[in-house]
């Protein structure tokens, strides 16, 4: 009775394996199924002009082109890292050196709260705070909006890596006699800048595929850069554009752009894991982290 | 295992300390320093007096308070959340305790070299000499490189490292980055010198260069240096004062309290009974 | 070496740091002033939509913006909401301990791939997935699986009883569910590994199976922060905006309510997305939207702020753990 109840053990036992080995195959079959309906749709779209022109007219037998919309997103993602960046590294020193107050655990865990915000709501908030006031759609209110996703990522990577830096190095700019803000400066953030770059690239290919906070806010545009007061296209817009239009050109356009955003986001993805590897990872990684999909 | 022996209540007078020695001043003298964590009584009501040009060793088993005491020297324990520190500590007149004055700037007459070797991770030799200088406002790249050889030298290291200062410093050895250490000290000019264990972490050739550094050294400066290698304090201090759980037992000249100590516990740790 | 003065230029005395901690500071709070600001804007600038209908904006179950008759309520959007993620929770909860439990135990020539591969799905942007969805999921899904379920079915069980288009709650619901999948199964790892070393031993010692292991030693032990990362994930399905609003079919109103997993519906974040651009200025409708920007606010705040409790409890748990 005992060998059947060991034989059961060892059946239950496998057939959990098999369970968990099925579970993990799910999860992974869309991801394939998604990059390889982006390569087999979204190849043929690919060339120099699908790179560098205005979408055109609809209907006219072209897949529509999505220069506006990559120059877009690269204006949109540095000017929000230009209001993201400096907020999150500084935040990021607030936690670290500063920290261990009562005070700086709220700050903590409301940052960690915020990156988890619906995006959509950061976008109606961008379009009260900017382009109500101001009366047009506006670029400025994009990267308001993207920053308000950037900054909370990059100050908890800030603080991780700002952590990473070994103690005894405060201890040596301290005892030559230097201020905290030299300190940590000029001594301690060179020393972690690796890591603190790579949380800047990790939020930057985060807000690079965002949509929502950008519908009320750039609205979205066919042509290209107007002027920090008009609107201006980004590509995770355009998409949707695409996809809302029923013309088969539009959806090839739709594939390859989609396309080219995820190789973007992949690239970024990847060069940070194989860059970041030479530093400690699994056992010391946060949630963070691994939520932005490092 | 030697028996733990129970001390006589320590009094804050020193046993024999050198007070009448008219041909040296006194560099850095403390009157009643105690350290406070949280509850706990670290560093029990110490005075001493550190003469100029000499080397002080300070010995005891561990936990007795010597790294704490040492600290209290440079206002280290700034840094602590949980350290108090009462007392004065003077350097010349001046108390770097004294609420008036600015403790970093006073801070810089003290210069402080750690057990573990700890240069700056992202920076060359050079950088690490002179960031002391350079990241306290000095520019002028004749006076930085006048700096970096002087104190290079200084150190004992000048030989080894002149052809490649650029050469990133944790590249070097064990015993290279120690004395890249005290000549990064050295580098802002202190008036005196404090040394926890600076060879505990390095090979014998490496201490004996190290020790010949603070001979060396101490034509110049008041050194204060903790040490658990009797023999080393020995080789290489002037004075030498033992402490025991927060209380320092004995000040005198290291070869009266070598050889003839005169304290119960000050001859029960010499002779080795315990550490 | 003559003795030389320095460090007394602008910068290095004692103000420069009391402007440093000042300016991190604020820069740590700027977090909190934006939460703070942004409740007090969006319930300011929605307040004509309260004022004229009031609480029972949130039962309401009208939408019209037909100037003479707006009439506007919340709440097809706030069951739209609650049931595309109850589905994506019901499908990614189970799948992603499952995952974890894989990443966990695998050796590691597999793991290491395998999860990085589901950590990647979370790299992915919702548009995409929104696209992928429109086009290529919905046509396969719709007719494998929501057309024979509804020809077999559809008269005797409710919930296939309307006519599958494939855009409709139950394809959100899916979708949603696998985009969720990496933020559980991450979080629910660090939980996992968060239950000291001694009860794994245990329970190995006592002979167990690995998956006796994981029921008698870790699940007991690290179920809070399981529940934890369920509602971590919750609220990542509750924010999701772009992929729902492509194929949840974009109902309004009362029409939006959905009888059956067939019917189309919409959502708090996808009916601001769908509509936010078009609506006039000149009426309320705009307000409304704002306001159901508001509650969803409020509820992924709540969700968010639960969900981060739970699981920081946890972690600490193990960092006491881990000191002893």
């Amino acid at each position: 009775m005992f060998k059947a109840n060991v034989k059961n053990r060892l059946l239950v036992d496998k057939i959990m394996t098999g369970v968990v080995i099925t579970c993990t195959l799910v999860a992974i079959i869309p991801l394939l199924w998604i990059l390889g309906t982006l390569v087999y749709g979204g190849a043929g779209a690919l060339s120099w002009e699908f790179f560098t022109e205005e979408p055109g007219a609809i209907g006219s037998g072209v897949p529509p082109a999505i220069g506006p919309a990559i120059q877009g997103t690269i204006i949109i993602i540095g000017l929000s890292s230009l209001i993201g960046v400096p907020i999150g590294i500084m935040s990021g020193i607030y936690l670290a050196e500063f920290g261990g107050s009562w005070f700086s655990k709220q700050i903590r865990f409301f940052t960690d709260v915020f990156m988890e915000f619906p995006s959509i709501v950061l976008g109606v908030f961008a379009f009260l705070a900017i382009v109500l006031i101001v009366g047009h759609f506006s670029i400025w209110a994009g990267a308001f909006a993207l920053s308000l996703i950037m900054f909370p990522i990059v100050a908890r990577a800030t603080e991780e890596a700002l952590k990473m830096v070994p103690y005894s190095v405060r201890e040596a700019g301290t005892a030559l006699g230097l201020r905290k803000w030299i300190v940590t400066l000029r001594i301690i953030i060179p020393a972690a800048k690796k890591a603190i770059l790579t949380g800047i690239l990790l939020a930057v290919s985060r807000i690079s595929g965002e949509t929502a906070p950008l519908i009320m806010t750039v609205l979205g545009s066919s042509q290209f850069f107007g002027g920090f007061d008009a609107p201006i296209d980004a590509l995770p817009l355009r998409i949707w554009r695409f996809s809302l239009q029923p013309y088969d050109e539009a959806r090839l356009s739709g594939w390859g752009a989609a396309l080219v955003l995820v190789l973007i986001i992949l690239a970024i993805h990847i060069a940070v894991r194989y860059w970041f590897m030479n530093r400690r990872k699994s056992m010391g990684m946060s949630p963070r982290l691994s939520k932005v999909g490092v | 295992m030697a028996t733990i022996i129970t001390p006589k209540p320590a009094s804050s007078t020193i046993v024999g300390s050198p007070i009448n020695i008219p041909q040296k001043k006194y560099k850095m003298i403390t009157e009643n320093v105690n350290v406070y964590y949280g509850n706990f009584l670290a560093v029990k009501n110490i005075s001493i007096k550190f003469p100029e040009k000499s080397v002080t060793a300070l010995i005891g088993p561990s936990g007795c308070g010597k790294t704490t005491f040492l600290r209290c020297l440079n206002r280290m324990h700034d840094m602590t959340k949980n350290a108090r520190v009462e007392g004065k500590v003077m350097i010349d007149d001046i108390d770097l305790y004294d609420k008036s004055i600015d403790p970093i700037y006073h801070r810089r007459k003290v210069g402080m070299v750690f057990q573990k070797p700890n240069p700056f991770p992202t920076m060359s030799i050079y950088d690490n000499v002179i960031a002391g200088v350079r990241l306290n406002g000095v520019r002028d790249r004749r006076i930085l490189d006048e700096i970096v050889e002087d104190s290079l030298k200084m150190a004992y290291l000048w030989d080894e490292v002149k052809d490649d200062l650029k050469k990133p410093a944790i590249e070097l050895s064990g015993g290279q980055q120690q004395r890249l250490c005290i000549a990064r000290a050295l580098a802002i000019q202190p008036e005196v010198l404090l040394m926890d264990e600076p060879a505990s972490a390095l090979d014998p050739i490496a201490t004996q260069k190290i020790e010949e550094t603070i001979t060396e050294l101490k034509k110049d400066y008041c050194i204060i240096i903790i040490t658990h290698n009797m023999q080393q304090a020995v080789r290489v201090s002037d004075y030498t004062g033992f402490m025991y759980l927060g209380d320092l037992i004995e000040f005198r000249e290291t070869k009266k309290l070598f050889t003839d100590p005169k304290n119960e516990l000050t001859a029960k740790y010499v002779q080795g009974h315990f550490g | 070496m003559l003795k030389r003065e320095f460090g007394k230029s602008r910068g290095h005395g004692p103000l420069a740091d009391k402007i440093f901690k000042i300016a991190a500071t604020a820069a740590g709070a700027y977090v909190l002033a934006v939460i703070l600001v942004m409740v007090l804007q969006l319930g300011w600038e929605s307040g004509p939509l309260w004022q004229e209908e009031g609480i029972e904006f949130i039962w309401g179950t009208d939408w019209n913006a037909v100037e003479g008759r707006e009439s506007y309520g919340a709440l097809p959007y706030i069951i739209g909401t609650l049931v595309t993620s109850a589905i994506a929770m019901i499908i990614a909860v189970p799948l992603s301990i499952g995952v974890a439990m894989f990443v966990l135990t695998a050796p590691k020539r597999i793991s290491e791939p395998m999860g990085y591969m589901v950590e990647l799905i979370a790299a992915v942007p919702s548009v995409v997935f929104g696209l992928w969805g429109l086009l290529v999921f919905r046509m396969y899904f719709k007719d494998l699986i929501e057309q024979p379920l509804h020809d077999a079915f559809g008269d005797s069980i409710f919930l296939f009883s309307g006519n599958p288009f494939g855009l409709d709650i139950l394809s959100a619901g899916i979708i949603l569910a696998i985009m969720i999948i990496p933020t559980i199964s991450a979080i629910s790892r660090e939980t996992m590994l968060a239950v000291p070393q001694q009860q794994k031993e245990a329970a190995y010692m006592l002979g167990s199976t690995t998956w006796e292991m994981f029921r008698l030693a870790v699940f007991p032990y690290s179920k809070a922060g399981l529940v934890g990362a369920s509602i971590m994930g919750l609220g990542r399905a509750v924010g999701e905006t772009m992929a729902v609003t492509m194929i949840i079919g974009n109902a309004t109103g009362f029409a939006a309510i959905p009888n059956s997993l067939f019917d189309p519906g919409q959502t708090m974040p996808s009916i601001i997305a769908n509509e936010f651009i078009e609506a006039s200025p000149a009426s309320i409708h705009v307000s409304a939207l704002i306001a159901v920007g508001l509650v969803l606010f409020l509820i992924a705040m709540a969700i968010n702020v639960v969900a981060h409790f739970l699981v920081t409890r946890m972690l600490k748990i193990r960092e006491g753990a881990v000191n002893n």
